[in-house]
């Protein structure tokens, strides 16, 4: 009889691309399920209207580029670029904003480049710098979190804000955004920087009542603390599990602590410690889902310690000296340019090409 | 890190890491439970000549012959020649191609063998006190016994131990089995131990290592044990390193060890490390010891389709199809038969493969215990490849590479230091087939660099054959430069001193009496070469005699004679000279036409149009003849191709002529031989072929210049003339020239003579005078 042919290796890990994004996706709970419990359930509208989009652009887009559609989808990419780009966004941003930067971010920053694995730049970052550079407005409404404000607005309410701008009691996001003494929030990193520009110290910002209405809790902005830590969570879990590597979130939380303490011990002032830096901000989704984007980060781990050390210390100037609150989206497109020549610059001594000075 | 050093760490049970690895479930017990059985005599063995590393030997044995077992049926003549030997007596069937255990399928010259179920061994030597040979004689008794590497690589192991002798330190006997399900070198070592350490010792007979390791992964504690309680612990030391595949990949196994990296490109011998697997050291020991060569081995038979998993002793060229009956494969529709394990094996196309020296595993696995790849997806550069791979390779950017044909960048990632061991394609998420990339991209390559080699042959060659050119070239310069001069010399001593032309001159004359003769006596160009003999001596009776200034000139010769040497005889008279001679020449031409003509309607045309033509001819002939004084072979033959074209003019005319062919032969034969002769004394070392040669071009070009002669001045013959003498080796076009202008000196004085005839009015027949001009001329 005759057999059949196959080509060694002929076993497998059994773990699949479909298993990563889907791990990925999962350790995305935690930080979502703070958020919600923060923010609000815009949260979760956000991310069922950029998972729907997402969908929609790229079977289209596979339909043109008459690709395999199953496959695609099936591996999960675009929800998990979806999902990413969502927990970015303020929960009760409207929707077309969402739409808008999920499609940007299948149609150009993937699926133009070739589709999974070919983009240079994290799409959900590309769209988001898009959003956050064509309406700042939009993107930096953010609710106050929950325990500054009276009452998050229910499914219901949350829903009619992001389709229809208002409630239909006919409540504006912009009244709801106003907190009981008529003052409008902002996120922690953007009341920081506002204020220090005004000429405030450090210790003077956080006495406002988001740093301060949770006490001790507070310190990393209400909220926000707990946000990031939940994400550090899932990244831990992603760890655990061998599917991100540890080098980039260690390289870009060292990196970010290192800068930040070296200026807040130079000048306490006008720096901010590095807990708030670290538990502020999109700093934990930074690290451990969006600089790990295998197709976007440097694979060498040489490489993927630079590239994570590059990101800490452009996230600190940029959050010091850049024109925005928080710089995780331009870092980690900034880090993206800097991949090819990272990857090839710490390529690993092969065996038998190294001196045999290795002890141990 | 000095290698005492890494033997006192070793000594200290360090043990060290290599890069990457894997940890694949490891299915080893299946098999490894089940004590080794002896598979039985199969009905047929076909024995593969080459199953190793090197060349096939030359076959000793012949179709029909009885072969007792252990025979050897090759006979090796060079060290990577290894020896197959009749696993089992019986009679060879046929000796011809089939199907070797190989990935393609390939078909090579096997011994096929028919058992006669008798077993009877060969005449056997057992060598108890192997110590008291040499290390060098056991290391020609293991070659005799056609030990090749049974871990898989098949490398001759007598050539390892020959070129390992003496520069050992560390003899490393590889019982580690990385991949998964394989069995067969623990089963050994567990049932085999004594014989495996009887035959380290013997090895350390040879080698004389320091230090001897034997390594085995930690998955095998009975094996490890077994091992245990036959070495002595001191210089043969059991070490069990942590299951990683592929710890037993020989240099990753020789860092793990060691501590050391084999240097790219190199072997482990340049550490003073020499790998020998359990199963080769056990062969090794049978050999030596009871003179039993590799006949056998222990295969693993494993997988969930096989009824009656196990190890067994196998003995080469025992057929897979029968092995898979014997432990009762129950196949599944898409069966995969995998030689080897699952991460190094390759699959079968079919049954009729026999089992060799390297073969260690058969493995029919169903398709839940390991499933087919799944669909290839795109790379999103996870890198997890580059965190498995134990070469610390990138093989993301060798897949990149290799893909896309970038072959350079494929090289400069170091694609030729991959050991293909699939840790890279077992990791990834999106299932690509990374080795089956690097295999095709290697092989490229090989193509590549062969065709690159050819191209540089080549170039050699095109370089070779423009030098060989350039050589003969300057190589036929020379010998014209020095043929030229040498008759010049020749020239000189021939005329003792005196004036060249003097002798020049002589032989026309000679010539002109021959052409009397040969006019006079009409049979002579029947006669061939005894009458040109003939007239030769008569030419050079004459020739003496002119020498001696007694001889007449015939009128008609004379001028052009003086014609030929203007700047000796008188120069003033270059012009006016070659006029008169022309003009005689022309009338004599035009005399034997007018001969001709009449001739034509007579009955005994041959001696008279011979008669008639050879007069024409030989003025022709002689003018560039006599013109250039020192003989050019060109110009002669151009006169000769001259005289040829008018012979055949003539013969044209004589049409109605039943016996032209003589006739021909008369008249062209004189200017031939003025030819001839004029060739002959010079140009003795001269090609035949090549005088032929230039007379055909001069012929040609005499032609050309003919039909333009119409035009050309009278006056240009005189600055042809002059150089002549000077310049050995005249331009043949200058030559033809010279020709074309006496032909057409001779056409315009013939037209002269004939106004002067008509104006004269002698007699309006003087034109149709029926004497033939040869007649007034010769005396």
């Amino acid at each position: 009889m005759a057999f059949t042919i196959a080509s060694a290796p002929h076993g497998h890990s059994q773990q699949t691309t479909t298993t990563m994004m889907r791990m990925v996706l999962l350790a995305l709970l935690p930080g979502v399920a703070v958020q919600v419990h923060f923010f609000g359930y815009g949260v979760i509208i956000q991310l069922l209207l950029a998972a729907l989009t997402a969908l929609l652009t790229e079977s289209l887009v596979l339909l043109l580029r008459q690709r395999p559609i199953g496959s695609a989808l099936r591996d999960s990419s675009a929800i998990l670029t979806a999902a990413l780009l969502a927990v970015a966004l303020p929960p009760l941003a409207p929707w077309w904003l969402v739409v808008l930067g999920t499609a940007f971010a299948i149609i150009v920053a993937k699926q133009l480049y070739g589709g999974l694995g070919q983009n240079p730049f994290n799409p959900a970052m590309v769209a988001y710098v898009l959003l956050l550079v064509s309406f700042p407005s939009q993107m930096t409404s953010w609710m106050p979190p929950q325990g500054v404000s009276q009452q998050q607005p229910d499914l219901t309410r949350a829903a009619a804000l992001i389709l229809q701008g208002n409630t239909r009691d006919g409540v504006s996001l912009m009244q709801i955004r106003q907190s009981v003494d008529g003052t409008t929030s902002a996120t922690p990193l953007d009341t920081m920087k506002t204020q220090l520009g005004l000429g405030k110290a450090v210790q003077q910002v956080q006495q406002e009542p988001q740093f301060t209405a949770l006490g001790q809790w507070g310190s990393g902005g209400i909220g926000w603390m707990w946000v990031n830590l939940a994400f550090l969570a899932g990244g831990l879990f992603l760890i655990g599990l061998g599917t991100i590597a540890w080098h980039i979130p260690t390289a870009f939380l060292l990196s970010l602590t290192a800068c930040s303490a070296i200026a807040w011990h130079l000048d306490p002032v006008h720096f901010i410690s590095p807990t708030l830096q670290l538990l502020s901000g999109a700093t934990m989704l930074g690290a451990f889902f969006i600089a790990t984007d295998p197709v976007t980060a440097a694979t060498t781990p040489r490489g993927r310690l630079l590239f994570g050390a590059l990101i800490g210390g452009l996230v600190f100037l940029i959050r010091h000296w850049g024109g925005y609150p928080d710089g995780v989206a331009f870092a980690v497109l900034l880090a993206n340019i800097c991949t090819p020549l990272l990857d090839s610059m710490t390529r690993p001594a092969v065996y038998g090409t190294r001196s045999n000075s290795k002890g141990g | 890190m000095t290698l005492s050093r890494v033997i006192d760490k070793i000594w200290s049970g360090k043990l060290w890491d290599f890069h990457g690895g894997i940890h694949p479930e490891e299915h080893k017990l299946e098999s490894s439970e089940v004590p080794l059985v002896e598979a039985a005599i199969p009905p047929l063995l076909v024995l593969p000549l080459k199953q190793h590393i090197g060349s096939s030997a030359e076959v000793i044995v012949q179709p029909g012959d009885r072969v007792l077992t252990g025979q050897p049926l090759t006979r090796p003549e060079s060290r990577m020649q290894v020896p197959i030997h009749a696993p089992t007596s019986g009679i060879i069937s046929s000796i011809e191609p089939h199907t070797v255990a190989h990935p393609s399928g390939l078909s090579e010259l096997c011994i096929h063998i028919q058992p006669d179920g008798l077993d009877e061994w060969r005449e056997r030597f057992p060598l108890p006190d192997y110590q008291s040979l040499t290390p060098l004689e056991l290391v020609g008794r293991i070659h005799e016994a056609g030990i090749a590497g049974l871990g898989g690589a098949g490398f001759p192991t007598d050539v390892k131990l020959a070129t390992g002798r003496e520069k050992v330190e560390i003899l490393i006997i590889n019982g580690a089995e990385c991949e998964p399900y394989i069995s067969c070198d623990d089963r050994l070592m567990r049932e085999e131990a004594q014989r495996i350490a009887e035959g380290i010792e013997v090895v350390r007979h040879i080698l004389k290592p320091r230090l001897v390791l034997i390594a085995i992964e930690d998955n095998k504690p009975q094996a490890i044990a077994a091992m245990q309680a036959v070495v002595d612990g001191e210089q043969v030391q059991v070490r069990v390193i942590p299951t990683k595949y592929p710890s037993g990949a020989a240099r990753q196994l020789i860092e793990v060890l060691t501590g050391r990296q084999v240097p790219s490109g190199k072997r482990s011998l340049t550490l003073g490390v020499i790998m020998l697997n359990v199963g080769t050291v056990f062969a090794v020991r049978q050999a030596v010891l009871d003179d039993e060569p590799l006949i056998r081995r222990v295969v693993t038979l494993t997988g969930d389709r096989f009824g009656k998993p196990g190890n067994a002793w196998v003995r080469l060229g025992t057929s897979v199809r029968w092995l898979l009956g014997q432990f009762q494969l129950n196949p599944e529709p898409r069966q995969r038969i995998i030689m080897g394990g699952p991460m190094m094996g390759f699959t079968l196309p079919h049954a009729d493969v026999p089992i060799v020296k390297i073969s260690n595993c058969l493995m029919a696995p169903s398709e839940v215990e390991l499933p087919p790849p799944g669909e290839e997806m795109n790379c999103i550069r996870c890198g997890q490849c580059a965190d498995a791979c134990p070469v610390s390779l990138l093989p993301q950017q060798l897949y990149w590479y290799s893909k896309a044909g970038e072959h350079d960048k494929a090289q400069e990632y170091h694609i030729d230091d991959c050991i293909e061991c699939g840790a890279c394609a077992w990791v990834c998420p999106s299932s690509i087939p990374l080795v089956q990339y690097y295999r095709e991209e290697k092989a490229e390559l090989r193509r590549l660099e062969e065709e690159a080699q050819q191209a540089e042959r080549a170039k050699q060659r095109f370089e070779a054959k423009k030098q060989r050119l350039e050589a003969e070239r300057l190589n036929r310069e020379n010998r014209h430069q020095q043929a030229s001069q040498a008759r010049r010399e020749q020239m000189t001593q021939q005329a003792g001193g005196s004036d060249p032309i003097a002798a020049a001159l002589a032989r026309v004359k000679a010539r002109q009496a021959e052409l009397a003769a040969s006019a006079t006596t009409p049979g002579i160009p029947n006669l061939g070469s005894e009458a040109i003999q003939a007239a030769r001596a008569a030419r050079k009776q004459q020739a003496l005699q002119r020498q001696q200034g007694s001889a007449t000139q015939p009128a008609a010769v004379t001028p052009v004679l003086t014609a030929a040497n203007p700047a000796q005889d008188n120069p003033a008279q270059t012009s006016t000279d070659p006029k008169t001679a022309a003009i005689a020449a022309a009338v004599a031409r035009a005399k034997a036409r007018k001969a001709e003509q009449q001739a034509a309607s007579d009955a005994p045309v041959t001696p008279s149009e011979a008669a008639t033509t050879q007069p024409a001819i030989s003025t022709a002939a002689e003018a560039p003849a006599s013109e250039t004084a020192e003989l050019d072979p060109k110009k002669a033959a151009i006169a000769a191709a001259v005289a040829r074209a008018k012979a055949r003019k003539a013969e044209q005319q004589a049409a109605s002529d039943a016996l032209v062919a003589p006739s021909e032969a008369a008249a062209t034969q004189p200017a031939m031989s003025a030819a001839d002769e004029s060739l002959a004394p010079e140009t003795a070392e001269l090609d035949p072929k090549k005088a032929a040669i230039a007379a055909a071009v001069a012929r040609a070009k005499a032609r050309k210049a003919e039909q333009q002669a119409a035009a050309t001045q009278p006056t240009m013959s005189a600055a042809d003339e002059s150089p002549a003498p000077e310049t050995a080796e005249l331009d043949p076009k200058k030559a033809a020239i010279a020709a074309a202008v006496a032909r057409a000196k001779a056409r315009k004085a013939e037209q002269l003579a004939a106004q002067h005839a008509a104006s004269s009015g002698s007699s309006t027949s003087a034109p149709a005078d029926p004497t033939p001009p040869s007649s007034t001329e010769s005396h």
